[in-house]
This record gives C-alpha cells, structure tokens and sequence, in this order.
C-alpha cells in the first residue's frame, strides 16, 4: 500500500466513522451499527471509496479484537475466571457444539453434503467477540448475569476455534479434492508430535514473562518518565504475544487474554489498560467498518431469498438453543433474554474458518460467499436485537437488579480511588480497609509503589492526572475519590479534572495551607482538609498536658480549636479576593484566640456544665440544687 | 392544635442495633418531627452546646430515645444533659428555658417486663429506674409524660418489632397533635403498656 493510499484510506474509514456513529448512537442503535453502516457506504456498492481493500483492513483490524481480549484479560484475575468454569465449559462448550449440529442438519436438509454442512455448522456456531463484548460493555451491561455469561460463552468459542482449524481438513470434500493446498501454517515443519508441546511451551513462556518480566521491565521503564515509552512497552508486549501465538498457530487473541489474565494483579494494570484502550477503541472501530464494507451486497440482491432464508435459519437456531440453554443454566428470565439475543449472530471468526475451509477444498467458495454475506448481515442485526429487547421485551418482563450478588464480575471497580499514595494516602487507604473497603491506589512513583507491594498493600502504578488512568482505575464508577497528593498544583488540576470526567464522584481533599484550602473550595470541593491541622492540634493537646493541663481538658480544647478554625477559613472564603483578605485574617485569628481565651475564665465556654463554680456561688445563698 | 416534637436520639452503636434503629426509622419523615441522632453529630463526643439549646426552644416536645444500658442513659445523651441543661438556662435563677415542655423517654431494653417487677431479677420497674431523668425534667419545669418501653428486645421478632414500630409511630403523631392523654398514660407501668387507652381519637 502507498503511502498516499494508506492515508486516504485512513482518512475515509474515520470520515464515515464521525459521521455514522454519532447519528447511530442518537437513534439509539449503539456504536456498532453506525461502524458497519459507514462501512457499506464506502464500500464498493455505495460509494465506492475503500475499493477491493476492505478485507485487507478486516485483517489488519482484527487486532482491536485481539487488544480488546488483552483488556478484557486485566480485567479478570485467575480467581474471578476460575468462578466462571461453569459457565465457560459448561454453558460455551453445549452452546457450540449443539449449534453446530443443528446448522449443520439443516444444511443438510436444504440439500449440502454432509462435509461442508459439518464445516458451515461448526464456522456459524461461533459469535462474534467484538460486538457483543463492545455492545455489551458500551450498555453497562458487561457486569449483569446475562453479560457475565454471554463472556464465558464467547470465551469458550475463542479456545474452540483451535480445535476447529484442526478438524476442518480432515472434512475435504472428495468432489473437490484437486491439489489441495497444503496449509501454510509456521508449524507444518515441525514432526507432528511436537506441535502440542510447542503449544504448551508458547502459552508457558507467556504465563512466565507475564509473571515475572512485565513488571521489572515496565519499572525501569516508569522511572524515565517519558509517556510515549510506557504507551510503546506496552505495545510491544500485546504484538509480540500476538505474533508468537501466530507462530504456533494459536489464537492470538487468546494468547493476549492469557497474558492479560497473569497481568492483572500487576501494579501496572491500570496503566497498561490506559495505554491500549485507545487502540483498541479505535482499530475496533475500523474492523467494524471494514466489515461493513466488504458486505458483498451484489450477492444479497442476487438471491435475496436463499440469503433471507439462510439469516433466518442461522439467526433462528441459534436464539433456540441459547435460550434453552441459558434456562437450563438457571439464568432468569429477563437475563436469559437478553442473554440470547446478545449472542446470535455469526462471528468474526466465521470469516476465518470459511476461508480456510475454502482453502482446504471443504467447501465450494460460492458457498462461502453466501455464509459470509449472512453471518455479516447477522451481525448487523446484533443491535437491532437488543434494540428490540430494549425497548419492547425489558419493559415487559421488567429487569431485576442483580445488586445483591457477590461480585465476581469481569469488571468490578471499588467505590473508592486513593490518588496518592505516600505518608498521608497510605495511613488514609490503611483506615479505610479497616472497616471493609478495598480502595483502589494509585501512585506514579513506582518505586513507591513497589516498596507498598512488598508491605502487602494493592496499589497500582499509574499517573493519575491522566484521565485515561483515571478511567482505567474505574473513576467512571466511583462514588468517591480522595485526592492525597503532596503537590496543590496536580491537586487543583485532578479537582478540575475529576469534576468535568467523573462528576459523579464526590471529592475528598488534601490540602496544604490556607491558600491552597481557598482554591480547593473555590473549585467546588466540599470536602477540603488541611494536612498538618489535626497533627497539630494533637501535638499541642501533648504539649497542654505537659504543660499541666489534664488530658481531657487538652484535647477537648484542641478539638474546640479546630472546629473553630475550620469555620474561620470558611468564613474567609468569601473575602478571598478583597484588598484587605490578610488584615481581615489576621483579625480573625486574633478574635480567635481572645474568645477562647476568655471562654476559659468565665462561664461561657462550651463545658461550663461541668463547671460547679456558679451552683457553689447559688448555694451560698441557699439554691435549688439537687445536692 | 399542633405541638412539634424533637427525638434526641442516642445510639452508639447503630450499625448492630435491631430494635431502636426500626423505632426510628419508623418515627422519620413525619411532619412537625424532627429526629436530632447524637453519635451522628457529635462523632468526637463534644456536644455543641448553642446548637442543642437553639433545637431545644425550637420544640414543645423532646423524646429522649435510646437503648437501656446499666439501668441507664447512654453516656453521650448524659453528657448532653450536663452540659445542654445549664444552671441558669434550665434551672436555678433565670432557669426557664424549658418551662412548659413535654418530656418523655423512648427506650428499648433487653430484660422482659416480668423482670423489672419487685419479684423479678431487676426488682425495680423500668419507670422507677428512670427517677434520674423524670426529676431532671421536673427541676427544668418540664411535664413528665413516662417511658415508652420496648421490652425483651433480645427475643423479639422481626414482625414484633415492627407492631412496637408502628406503636411508636402513633404515640408520636398523638402527642404532635395534642390527642395525648397524660393522665391515663400516668397510671400504667409504660405508656405503651395499651396504647389505644392513652390515644384519644377525635
Ligand atoms: C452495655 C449494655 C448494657 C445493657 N444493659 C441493660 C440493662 O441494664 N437492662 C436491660 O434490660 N438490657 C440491657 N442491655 C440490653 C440492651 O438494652 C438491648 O440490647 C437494646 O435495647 C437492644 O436495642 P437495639 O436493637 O436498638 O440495640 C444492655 C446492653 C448493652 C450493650
């Protein structure tokens, strides 16, 4: 490709992308559409601006599907995805193989050899990753019962098309036999009882660097500081796993979901997970697009109704058995629907395994083309679906809130960040957790963040005055985040941040002095507090009691102090501005002190009630008092 | 004619509570009610002072609710009373900010009614036990209206709790519209002891 063409190209698929999405996403119809409805605008049948190149982007931006997997990996540690075996084995596993033996029969009865039948039932049982998963997650749906199953499912497929590759050539269609094209696959060279332990060895080497390498390698990396090198690490780190699973004919998709998994206790997730997200938004965006336009719609007009006929059967079969399915794997009714019409449309990978079929002499490349048309025209019917079931099914059969499970959910977030994590944030993050809270810490001085890890303590290396990081860390989430940094610049600047990006998030924080206090207020913080104050008052009490004063009454004292001085810094508040706002402090903390003070002698201070000067003074003269 | 009641409420430890908790609850949103929660308010223990007189005036009624414990107040509603109820403000010469009002207690305890009987483990009634607060009321010129008392907490259940709820509720909303009938509800053991006798309906 030119240099020229690659930029024209670039500038067509993101063009009709700003156009189409945001009008899709007005009518309701979620992003995917809007990408695969620009796609056949540009494509060839319409406008004809992308020209025969649309397969070749396909290709190249699967890669977001593989990025998206890698996220969707972080998101998950071994434990939370050790808790949906079931649903992976068990519901992934009969999804896949009772479709496949019901697409496969009824191709059979419209007349296909039992060959490419078993190969088209097994390419359509599959879904597609990349549209539910963005669907899903861009509905809020991803942490619902229905959205937690659909994942397992589609996990489930990602591993079975291994498998699959290896099944397909032993279906060759003798009526097609002519010199089959012995596949080129990096491991055809190998004797064939070392293929699984190449396998084996592959996925190790990556459980193993990912365990052991990611993290030393990203520190020395954090410590120079420079942004456009971590972004560059983690790059590296996705292809690299991409390509050595490619090498040993894996998914690389896979490969990256099993790293993604081992890096998910990293310090480093959350800024890993800021650096693809972007990609992976973007390159999504594009396959979507170059689904669309590689829709081969000459084919469509042509036979209209053996590709009608054909979506329906597809689209049919797989709405029966997911939703037998999912009854059977106890999911409620509300869930269940959404569930199933979540997941039926032919996927991504259809692509793949057609055209190796083709290639393997499986199946006659008509054929393929006619599969491929539907399953894209399934897939474009994905948001439609849960149009429907948004606006039609969920008002009827109401949803439940499933709030009251324990959330082993592929993207839980705490409720609470702790941004800053030195002297103040920690001994804030260490009280926090005492009563049952696990914020999620972040700190962008990363041998800081190694040392607390070494203590025990989850917290994640990250740069948090980057939004991106911030919403990696779940800030869109958060119902509260506490700002400890030690600089009032960066604070000031988060403050302004958080309250455009997150507004939903009530800020709590630090402050140094007075000015900074004033500017934090200013800015809408309600809840603002001064670093040194509550340390002060404390080691004054001491020095009180040293001094003579009984505990007590020293501690009462300061505490009496700071709520006043606390209410004095917001009486200034208002003074800001004004000429005279440091006279008019200096005042204040004069009046201050003067009306403590002469609280203490006389009968007027907070607790005179335990002060029985004034009943000796009435008894004197023969009082009331119970006595 | 319509008199606003104040619940000084005083539970330290919310969280685990069953019965006072539901009693509050049950108690809140009403008109003319407002429920003024001390460990709520005063985390650090120190009572601000200017603001309880300025609620207490605010009112005609106080209800002091709260748990039994030691036979007694939580130590925070008594640190209130020490230091809420000054000389000179609620007694002695010029004493006579709360002249006038109503008070009663609102208490919920472990012990069942036949043990605060002169034959029972604690041989004094839960109205004889609170001879501290009745008096601290009189001293202030306060009517004294007598305990509601939830009994035998510890084995109550949930539905239980929840008719005592509704007994509360009901015994409040009469004293805020002055259908109480003091003098019947001085002759039982708690006010609640029957509460449609000291409800008057009209
Ligand atoms: C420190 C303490 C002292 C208590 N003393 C008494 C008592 O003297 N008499 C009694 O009947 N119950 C006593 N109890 C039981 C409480 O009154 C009972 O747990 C409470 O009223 C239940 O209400 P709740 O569910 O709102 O907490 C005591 C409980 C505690 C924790």
């Amino acid at each position: 490709m030119h240099g020229q063409d690659f930029f024209g190209l670039t500038f067509v698929l993101l063009a009709a992308s700003l156009v189409a999405v945001p009008l899709a996403k007005k009518l309701g119809l979620g992003s995917v559409l809007g990408y695969l409805v620009a796609g056949i605008a540009v494509g060839p049948f319409v406008l004809n601006l992308v020209g025969a190149e649309g397969e070749h982007i396909m290709h190249f931006a699967e890669f977001g599907v593989v990025l998206m997997l890698f996220l969707i990996g972080l998101e998950l540690d071994p434990q939370k995805l050790w808790r949906l075996r079931r649903g992976i084995l068990g519901l992934g596993g009969a999804q896949v193989l009772v479709t496949a033996v019901l697409i496969a029969a009824a191709a059979m009865l419209a007349g296909t050899a039992w060959r490419p039948a078993v190969a088209a039932g097994l390419a359509l049982a599959l879904s597609s990753t990349a549209i539910v998963l963005q669907t899903l997650s861009e509905k809020g749906w991803l942490r619902l019962d229905a959205g937690q199953n659909a994942f397992s499912v589609l996990l489930f497929q990602d591993v079975a098309v291994i498998p699959i590759l290896a099944l397909l050539p032993l279906l060759i269609d003798p009526a097609l036999k002519e010199a089959v094209v012995a596949a080129e696959t990096p491991l055809s060279e190998l004797p064939s009882w070392s293929k699984p332990l190449a396998v084996v060895a592959a996925m190790s080497l990556v459980v193993v660097l990912g365990r052991f390498l990611v993290s030393p390698v990203l520190r020395i990396i954090a410590r120079t500081r420079l942004h456009e090198l971590s972004l560059a690490a983690a790059l590296v780190l996705v292809v690299g796993i991409a390509l050595l699973m490619d090498r040993v004919g894996l998914s690389p998709a896979l490969g990256t979901f099993l790293a993604g998994v081992v890096l998910a206790g990293s310090e480093y997730r959350h800024e890993l997970e800021a650096n693809i997200e972007p990609f992976k938004g973007l390159l999504l965006g594009v396959f979507f697009v170059a689904v669309g336009a590689s829709l081969d719609l000459d084919l469509v007009a042509g036979s209209p109704l053996t590709v009608g006929g054909m979506l329906l059967v597809l689209v049919g079969v797989k709405l029966l058995v997911l939703a037998i399915l999912g009854r059977v794997f106890g999911l409620r009714r509300d869930q269940n629907l959404m569930f199933t019409l979540c997941l039926a449309q032919g996927g991504e990978f259809a692509f793949v395994l057609l055209s190796f079929a083709v290639q393997q002499r499986v199946m006659a490349a008509a054929d393929a083309a006619l599969l491929i048309v539907t399953v894209t025209l399934s897939m474009a019917l994905t948001p439609l679906l849960l149009l429907f079931y948004e606006r039609v099914l969920q008002p009827r059969v109401g949803t439940h809130r499933t709030d009251d499970r324990p959330s082993d959910t592929v993207e839980s977030h705490a409720d609470v960040i702790i941004v800053g994590f030195g002297h103040f944030g920690s001994a804030l993050g260490r009280l926090l957790r005492t009563a049952g809270h696990c914020p999620t810490v972040l700190d962008h001085d990363s041998d800081r963040v190694e040392l607390l890890r070494k203590l025990g303590l989850t917290v994640y290396f990250g740069d948090a005055t980057r939004v991106e990081v911030l919403r990696a860390a779940g800030a869109e989430q958060a119902g509260i985040l506490v700002l400890a940094l030690d600089n009032p610049e960066a604070q000031l600047h988060l403050v302004r941040l958080a309250q455009e990006h997150f507004p939903q998030a009530t800020i709590v924080a630090r402050a140094g002095g007075w000015v900074h206090a004033h500017e934090l207020m200013e800015a809408g913080v309600d809840h603002v507090f001064r670093e040194s104050l509550d340390s002060a008052m404390r080691m004054g009490a001491e020095t009180l009691r040293l001094l003579g004063l009984r505990g007590n009454r020293a501690y009462r004292l300061s505490r009496q102090f700071r709520r006043r001085d606390e209410a004095m810094l917001r009486d200034l508040l208002a003074h800001r501005h004004d000429q005279e706002y440091l006279s008019r402090a200096r005042e204040h903390i004069q009046d201050l002190e003067s009306l403590m003070q002469a609280e203490q002698t006389d009968d007027l201070n907070a607790d005179a009630g335990w002060d029985p000067g004034p009943l000796r003074r009435a008894a004197r003269q023969d009082g009331e008092k119970p006595d | 004619m319509h008199r606003s009641v104040l619940i000084v409420f005083a539970h330290p430890s919310l969280k685990k509570s069953r019965t006072g908790r539901i009693l509050a609850e049950s108690a809140s949103g009403l008109d003319g009610v407002v429920i003024h929660d001390l460990y709520e308010s005063y985390p650090e223990g120190d009572v601000d002072v200017e603001r309880e007189r300025e609620l207490l005036l605010a009112h005609d009624i106080v209800i002091l609710q709260h748990p039994f414990y030691w036979y007694s107040i939580p130590p925070l509603l008594k640190e209130w009373i020490d230091l809420v109820l000054g000389f000179g403000w609620a007694y002695g010469p010029g004493g006579d900010a709360l002249r006038d009002k109503s008070l009663l207690s609102a208490l919920t305890c472990g012990g069942g009614l036949e043990a605060y009987t002169r034959k029972g483990q604690n041989r004094y009634t839960v109205r004889e036990f609170l001879a501290p607060v009745e008096q601290t009321g009189r001293l202030c010129g306060m009517e004294w209206l007598g305990p509601f008392v939830v009994h035998g907490t510890l084995k109550l259940t949930e539905t239980e709790i929840r008719q005592h709820a509704v007994d509360y509720r009901r015994l409040i909303e009469a004293l805020r519209d002055d259908r109480f009938d003091a003098g019947r509800a001085a002759k039982l053991t708690h006010i609640n002891a029957d509460v449609d006798a000291v409800i008057r309906e009209d």
